[in-house]
């Protein structure tokens, strides 16, 4: 890199997290720390069954008994658990049949985050379920949704209103065993949204929940269970945000989606957690757990993320494709700028015949982040026939951050055909010139080759949120350089 | 007033000296071409006019329709009306040229002030100018410069030339590279360009652009410096006899 570009990277200014404000209200939470009375507490506020308690119990009781991973690429204090609040929500009843019922001040704050739980400002054609903290706020077009026989509610709430698909599917492709940090969700999480898509049915709007931390010194513990029932439909969308706070905050969530038969699920994420100051203080630690199964045959289950916010991503939503000629996708934006750190990617585990998947990944890396790709392709046995074309591009703005691939492939069937495309670039001087020299200046010349680099993934995004998704990259970069 | 006015003129890049005290004026509607061998400092001349960092001003001026040209941004140029057609334009992924062009002319809009123009508007814009150039449809959707051949490349640069209507227009060897047939098709684009207003600065190592882009007058630039000014015919005389006289008359007027 020549001088006068060192020069200008070297300049930088943080921009402020918009979305960085906090919601003075009356909280009710449970005792600081961990133990099984947390877990016991959370479960009685929620009127659960004893059996859900148990499992929680159970996966707690694991929990204890595990360590936490080591692998990753790169490191970070150790949680002290017993510091943490496990559940926290506004003071109020939570059952509500109305939004009259809810507290303004909690409206306000969606509303503020360009969230609308009104009737008259919803986006149309988008059904959101607000989680604030440990509780779901709202769920808007319930009733429009009921009516097509789709089911979308806090989970809490399908504990008890569809106990039997709760009973069936909660931790069938997630285990409650399956890593330290899926043991503790499963131990303690709060709330969390419920989709169920009958027969045959194409659900009729975008759903999405919208995931605000509120709270100090609380962690975010959300479970989100889709089932795509046989030849069903589904696209769904999370959004997160969290206030700017001094201290790392924990988000440990667990996903499950199950696909039927013939059915169709397509998961989007947002991700615009606080992603600390520009020194690296604070910021949200985001371990997530997320995992589609492809049931059925000819079913099918794509990821879609823009991950821009979190001190700390570290995540790789997978699929499962169990049955024959199922098909999966993996699209990821994940940008990282001052000193955040993401280690995110996916896992494709073929096991029907005729199986196939696609990975396609963006890194961005500015300041002094550190960015990888963790992906592994695993072809089982019976699997033939199964195809993976994976891609992973990185782009590097300045030369004080990192881009890092770690491509895991096992193959144990000589039919399989897997196809591996890797590239990484550098905005070049040359390019940022180019559009200087057309009246585009630096910051907007980064957000036009970002969006551009990206676009394939952006593309896959449902139309609402892809112009969103667009600012954001440019908010996320802005001051990356000055 | 002069479009622009460039006066003792001196840049180096990384201490090394390429422009030595260049003088050029250019009127309104006037072609200029600037002609010499390679390493005279053709290229260098475009870059510090069009505000590339890398290059160090050192002394002297130029004027652009009276203001301060070296005062001002990189994009602050482009936005006053100076446009460099580049001699190896750059790809950019992923970014269309509708895209591109639209936030272009978007943020020049801005710098004057006005407001942005309207997605229907633009497009219809653009349509007509990609049929007054004979641009090939596909050209809106296709990433910028992504995997253009080298005649599309400049064929391209006219294009955006004529979607950013500019006041001055530099040329940097937009002849390299192309074919004969090539060289007509972006020739004739700039021709449709000319007006009695907007100016050029054609800078090419060879005389044959210059049948095609008639300038009306010829500089010869050698070792940092216009060491020959004349008409058209200066170009035919260089296409016959070379450079090596005019190196030779420098020389013994040392």
């Amino acid at each position: 890199m020549s001088e006068p570009e060192i020069g200008i990277i070297d300049q930088v200014v943080s921009q402020e997290y918009k979305y960085g404000f906090s919601t003075d209200i009356e909280m009710e939470t449970a005792p600081i720390g961990l133990s099984e009375d947390t877990v016991r507490f959370i479960s009685a506020k929620k009127n659960e069954p004893e059996w859900l308690l148990e499992w929680r119990l159970k996966a707690y009781r694991n929990w204890l008994k595990m360590e936490a991973p080591t692998w990753q690429n790169f490191s970070y204090p150790k949680v002290d658990y017993q510091k943490v609040i496990f559940y926290a929500a506004p003071k109020q009843k939570i059952t509500l049949d109305s939004l009259d019922q809810v507290d303004p001040e909690l409206l306000k704050t969606f509303e503020k985050l360009g969230i609308s739980l009104l009737e008259q400002k919803r986006l149309t054609g988008v059904a959101v379920d607000a989680v604030f903290d440990s509780v779901s706020i709202a769920t808007t077009f319930k009733e429009q949704l009921k009516e097509k026989g789709v089911i979308f509610c806090a989970i809490s709430e399908a504990v008890h209103e569809h106990p039997e698909l709760i009973k069936k599917y909660l931790g069938s492709v997630v285990p409650s065993t399956d890593n330290y940090y899926a043991a503790l969700n499963s131990a303690v999480f709060s709330d969390g949204s419920f989709v169920y898509i009958p027969k045959g049915v194409r659900c009729p709007m975008e759903l999405s929940t919208y995931f605000r931390i509120n709270a100090e010194n609380t962690g975010q513990f959300e479970r989100t269970l889709i089932i795509a029932d046989d030849e069903s439909y589904v696209s769904y969308l999370e959004g997160c945000t969290a206030p700017m706070r001094d201290e790392n905050q924990l988000h440990a969530a667990v996903v499950e989606l199950v696909a039927m038969e013939k059915a169709e699920i397509k998961y989007s994420t947002v991700q615009n957690w606080y992603p600390g100051d520009k020194d690296g203080k604070g910021g949200i630690y985001n371990f997530v757990t997320k995992r589609g199964s492809c049931e059925g045959a000819f079913s099918k289950i794509s990821w879609t993320q823009v991950e821009t916010g979190s001190a700390i991503t570290w995540k790789y939503p997978s699929c499962i494709l169990k049955g024959d000629n199922s098909a999966a996708e993996f699209f990821s934006v994940a940008v990282t700028n001052n000193r955040q750190v993401a280690d995110t990617g996916t896992k494709m585990i073929h096991i029907g015949k005729n199986t196939k998947s696609r990975i396609v990944s963006k890194g961005i890396s500015a300041g002094f982040s550190q960015n990888s790709y963790r992906g592994l392709v695993k072809i089982n046995k019976n699997a033939s026939q199964a195809r993976n074309y994976t891609q992973c591009d990185s782009m590097l703005i300045g030369d004080k951050c990192g881009a890092h691939t770690f491509p895991y492939i096992e193959v144990n069937n000589n039919t399989a055909t897997l196809e591996h495309e890797a590239s990484t670039s550098k905005i070049g001087e040359d390019q940022i010139f180019y559009c200087n020299q057309r009246g585009i200046a630096l910051e907007e010349a980064i957000s036009l080759i970002v969006n551009g680099f990206c676009k394939e993934v952006l593309n896959q995004l449902p139309m609402e949120f892809a112009v969103e998704a667009q600012k954001l990259l440019a908010v996320s970069l802005e001051g990356s350089v000055g | 007033m002069n479009m622009l006015s460039i006066n003792n003129l001196k840049a180096s890049i990384e201490g090394k000296a390429i422009l030595n005290g260049i003088n050029l004026d250019i009127k309104p509607g006037e072609v200029h071409a600037i002609m010499g061998p390679n390493g005279a400092g053709k290229s260098t001349l475009s870059s510090v006019l069009a505000g590339r960092s890398d290059y160090e001003v050192n002394d002297g001026s130029a004027l652009f329709m009276g203001k301060d040209l070296l005062a001002l941004s990189p994009e602050d140029r482009a936005r006053e009306g100076l446009f460099l057609a580049f001699q190896y334009p750059v790809e950019i992924p992923g970014v269309s040229s509708t895209n591109f062009l639209k936030t272009a002319i978007n943020e020049k809009r801005k710098y004057l002030g006005l407001d942005p123009m309207e997605a229907t508007d633009f497009l219809k814009f653009m349509k007509l100018k990609m049929e007054e150039m004979e641009m090939d449809k596909s050209l809106t959707s296709r990433s910028l410069n992504e995997g253009f051949s080298g005649g599309e490349k400049k064929r391209n640069e006219v294009f955006q030339m004529a979607m950013l209507e500019p006041k001055l227009c530099i040329m940097d060897e937009t002849d390299s590279g192309l074919d004969i047939d090539a060289l007509r098709l972006v020739s004739a684009g700039v021709n449709k360009l000319r007006t009695p207003e907007r100016s050029f600065l054609v800078i090419t190592h060879y005389q044959r652009l210059l049948d095609y882009i008639v300038p009306d007058f010829v500089h010869v630039l050698y070792k940092g410096r216009i060491v020959k000014s004349g008409d058209a015919s200066l170009a035919k005389e260089l296409e016959v006899k070379g450079y090596d006289w005019i190196k030779q008359e420098v020389e013994l007027a040392k």
